[in-house]
C-alpha cells in the first residue's frame, strides 16, 4: 500500500465502462449483439486527438495497466513502471487507453457476464474471440473516445500480436506499432503448452465442462497448474536458479511431496494467487486466441506480403533469454517489415528474466521506449 | 545532434538525394539521421552495441541489431542504393564476405578506413613497434582492429574481386585533404574513403 503516490505515478485512478449496441461479428461466426468494454485511461487527450496510445494486456493482464485504485491498493497497474509522468510512456505528453480485452475477466464482457438473450452467465458458452476481434472492439473504443488514429499501439507478448494487427488491419489509424516480445504466430511447441494448461484445467472434477460457478465450486487445482506451467516458461532456467537453486525449505529433505524446494513453495503460491485473481473459462479463451493468432494466413502465409499493407512505423523489442516468444520470432516480423521496406528498429534487449523480461524495468529497454516516444512527440503535437 | 565526422560529411555529399542507405556499424546513426534530413534518404542502419541503438534511436533513424560477422541475411538482394560502412570493416571478422555482402544488398558500396601504409604507421613499424595512431590508438592486444589495411591492400582487393572503384578520397588525421595526399595517397593519407560497385 502506498504511504503517499509517488511522484511519478498517474496516482489514484478508477476504471470506466462503457456499453456498445453496435452488434460484432466475430470470426468465430457468433456475432455479439452487445458488450462492455471496461478501461482506464492515463493523461489527457489533446484538442486535436492525436496523443493517444493504446496499450494491450497480454494473457493474464487486464485494463489497470497504471496507478493504484485506492490509497489501500497494494500494489500498483501491471505496467506502472512504463506508464506516468516521466516514465517511458510519459502521461505529460500522451493519452494512454487501456481496456480489457472481451472475453475477460475483469469488466469487459467475457464469460463471468450475463448473457442478455438467456439471463444467465455465458461461463463456457462465450464464444471464442481473436485477436482481430479485439482490434475490432478497441477501434470502436476508439471511436467512442474520439481518437482517429493512435500515436501508438503497444503490448508486449499477447499485447504485441494485438499491435501487429491494429498495423495490419487499420492501416491509417495507427502512426507507431510497438511490439514487444511478441511473433508472427506461435511456435508448436508454445501451442502444447498452452494445451497441457488447458488440459490441466479441462480435467479438474470442479471444472464441470465449465459451468463450475453453477455448481459454487472454482477449478483451483486445474487453473492453479495451468498457471505453474505457464510460469516455468516465462522465466529463464538461469533466473529461476539465481532466485531458487535448489534452496530447501526445512533445510533438509523430508522424503515426501509436501512443498521442499523454495522452487515449488514458490510456483505454488503464484498458482493460488492466480485462482483467486482469474477466470478459468476466460483462461481457456485467451490460450486460444493466442494460438489462432496468424495474421499472415490471409496473405497465403507471406508475411512480407502481410505487412506490404502497413503504413505503421515499427519499434520491435524481444529479450535475449526469452524462450517461449524467442528473439527468432521477433526477427522474423523484422525481416518481413525490412523485405516490405517498412520503416522498423529492432533491439534484442540483454535480459535474464525470460519472457517476464517486458514487465520489468530493464535499463536499455526503458531506454529506448523513453527515446522512442520523446521522438516521436513531435509528430501529434497540434 | 552531433556533428558528422569528416569522412561521414564526405559520405553526405557523394550520397544522390532521395536514395536508400544501409549504414553497417551505424553507431550512434548521426551519418543516417544528416541524409534524411539534408539529403531526404530512406534507410536503416546496422548496429550491435545496445547503447549506441539507444541513441539511433533518439536521432530517429531506423536501426536494426545484427552482428554483422552474420552476414546482412536480414537483406534482400539489390535493395539500396548505397551501402556505407564508416571505420568499422577493420573490426569486422570477414571483411571479405562483408564487402561482397555489400554489393549483393546494395548497388554501390562506400566505406572508409585507417590507411595502415600511412608514413606514420610506416616508420613505427620500422622502429620494431605494431602502430598506434590516432585512427588505431589501441595496442595489439586489446584492439577491435583485426583487419587492419592499406590502401594498396584495399585495391588489390577489389581488383581481384571484380570491383570497379569509382571514387577514393584521403585526408589526414584533422580530415582536411592536400596536395601532397592527393600525389601521394598511399604514404600521406590517413583516412581513406571509396565508393565502389562491380564491375559490370
Amino acid at each position: 500500500m502506498p504511504e503517499s503516490i509517488p511522484a511519478d505515478s498517474v496516482g489514484v485512478v478508477s476504471p470506466t465502462t462503457v456499453h456498445f449496441t453496435e452488434p460484432l461479428a466475430l470470426d468465430c461466426g457468433v456475432t455479439l449483439k452487445e458488450y462492455d468494454l471496461r478501461y482506464e485511461t492515463y493523461g489527457t487527450l489533446n484538442a486535436a486527438g492525436t496523443n493517444a496510445v493504446l496499450i494491450c494486456h497480454a494473457l493474464s493482464g487486464d485494463h489497470h495497466a497504471a496507478g493504484y485504485h485506492s490509497m489501500d491498493d497494494p500494489k500498483p497497474g501491471w505496467w506502472d513502471n512504463c506508464i506516468g509522468p516521466g516514465k517511458p510512456v510519459d502521461t505529460n505528453d500522451y493519452f494512454v487507453v487501456s481496456p480489457n480485452n472481451l472475453g475477460g475477466c475483469a469488466g469487459s464482457t467475457g464469460p463471468l457476464s450475463v448473457d442478455p438473450a438467456t439471463g444467465r452467465e455465458y461461463g463456457p458458452g462465450f464464444p471464442i474471440v481473436t485477436v482481430r476481434d479485439w482490434v475490432e472492439s478497441q477501434a470502436r473504443l476508439a471511436d467512442h473516445l474520439g481518437i482517429r488514429r493512435w500515436a501508438a499501439v503497444m503490448g508486449g507478448s499477447l499485447g504485441g500480436m494485438q499491435a501487429l494487427q491494429w498495423a495490419v488491419d487499420y492501416p491509417d489509424r495507427i502512426a507507431h506499432a510497438i511490439v514487444i516480445a511478441a511473433a508472427p504466430k506461435l511456435s508448436t511447441q508454445n501451442i502444447a503448452f498452452n494445451e497441457v494448461a488447458r488440459q490441466a484445467i479441462r480435467f479438474d472434477p470442479a471444472f464441470h465442462d465449465g459451468h463450475y460457478r453453477e455448481h459454487g465450486v472454482v477449478p483451483e487445482r486445474g487453473l492453479m497448474l495451468a498457471r505453474m506451467l505457464g510460469h516455468i516458461t516465462y522465466l529463464s532456467d538461469d533466473v529461476l536458479h539465481a532466485k531458487f537453486g535448489r534452496e530447501l525449505r526445512d533445510g533438509k529433505f523430508n522424503f515426501g511431496f509436501d512443498v521442499e524446494f523454495q522452487i515449488e513453495s514458490y510456483l505454488r503460491h503464484q498458482g493460488q494467487s492466480f485462482v483467486r485473481r482469474f477466470d478459468a473459462n476466460s483462461y481457456l479463451l485467451m490460450t486460444k486466441s493466442l494460438d489462432y493468432f496468424d495474421p499472415a494466413a490471409k496473405f497465403g502465409n507471406d508475411l512480407t506480403a502481410t505487412m506490404a499493407g502497413c503504413e505503421a512505423k515499427f519499434l520491435v523489442v524481444s529479450f535475449t533469454s526469452d524462450w517461449r516468444f524467442s528473439p527468432e520470432k521477433s526477427r522474423e516480423i523484422v525481416r518481413a517489415l525490412l523485405d516490405a521496406r517498412k520503416d522498423v528498429s529492432y533491439i534484442d534487449v540483454e535480459s535474464e528474466q525470460g519472457h517476464d523480461s517486458f514487465l520489468l524495468e530493464v535499463p536499455v529497454y526503458h531506454a529506448v521506449l523513453k527515446n522512442y516516444f520523446q521522438r516521436i512527440r513531435p509528430e501529434f503535437e497540434p | 545532434m552531433t556533428e558528422l565526422r569528416a569522412d561521414q560529411a564526405l559520405i553526405a555529399d557523394w550520397v544522390r538525394p532521395g536514395s536508400r542507405v544501409l549504414d553497417l556499424g551505424c553507431g550512434d546513426g548521426r551519418l543516417l539521421a544528416a541524409l534524411q534530413r539534408n539529403h531526404g534518404t530512406s534507410g536503416y542502419g546496422v548496429e550491435i552495441d545496445p547503447d549506441n541503438i539507444v541513441s539511433c534511436i533518439a536521432n530517429g533513424i531506423n536501426v536494426v541489431q545484427s552482428n554483422l560477422d552474420e552476414g546482412l541475411t536480414e537483406f534482400d538482394d539489390d535493395s539500396f542504393d548505397y551501402v556505407v560502412m564508416t571505420q568499422t570493416i577493420q573490426a569486422v571478422r570477414y571483411p571479405d564476405k562483408l564487402l561482397h555482402e555489400m554489393l549483393r544488398v546494395g548497388r554501390e558500396g562506400i566505406v572508409t578506413f585507417p590507411n595502415m601504409g600511412h608514413w606514420r604507421c610506416r616508420v613505427q613499424l620500422c622502429f620494431g613497434r605494431m602502430p598506434v595512431t590516432a585512427h588505431l590508438p589501441n595496442t595489439w592486444y586489446d584492439t577491435p582492429n583485426i583487419h587492419i589495411c592499406t590502401i594498396s591492400d584495399f585495391e588489390d582487393f577489389c581488383a581481384d574481386a571484380g570491383f570497379e572503384i569509382l571514387q577514393r578520397t584521403t585526408v589526414d588525421a584533422s580530415h582536411r585533404t592536400s596536395l601532397g595526399m592527393r600525389l601521394m595517397p598511399r604514404l600521406l593519407g590517413e583516412i581513406a574513403t571509396y565508393r565502389f560497385r562491380r564491375r559490370a
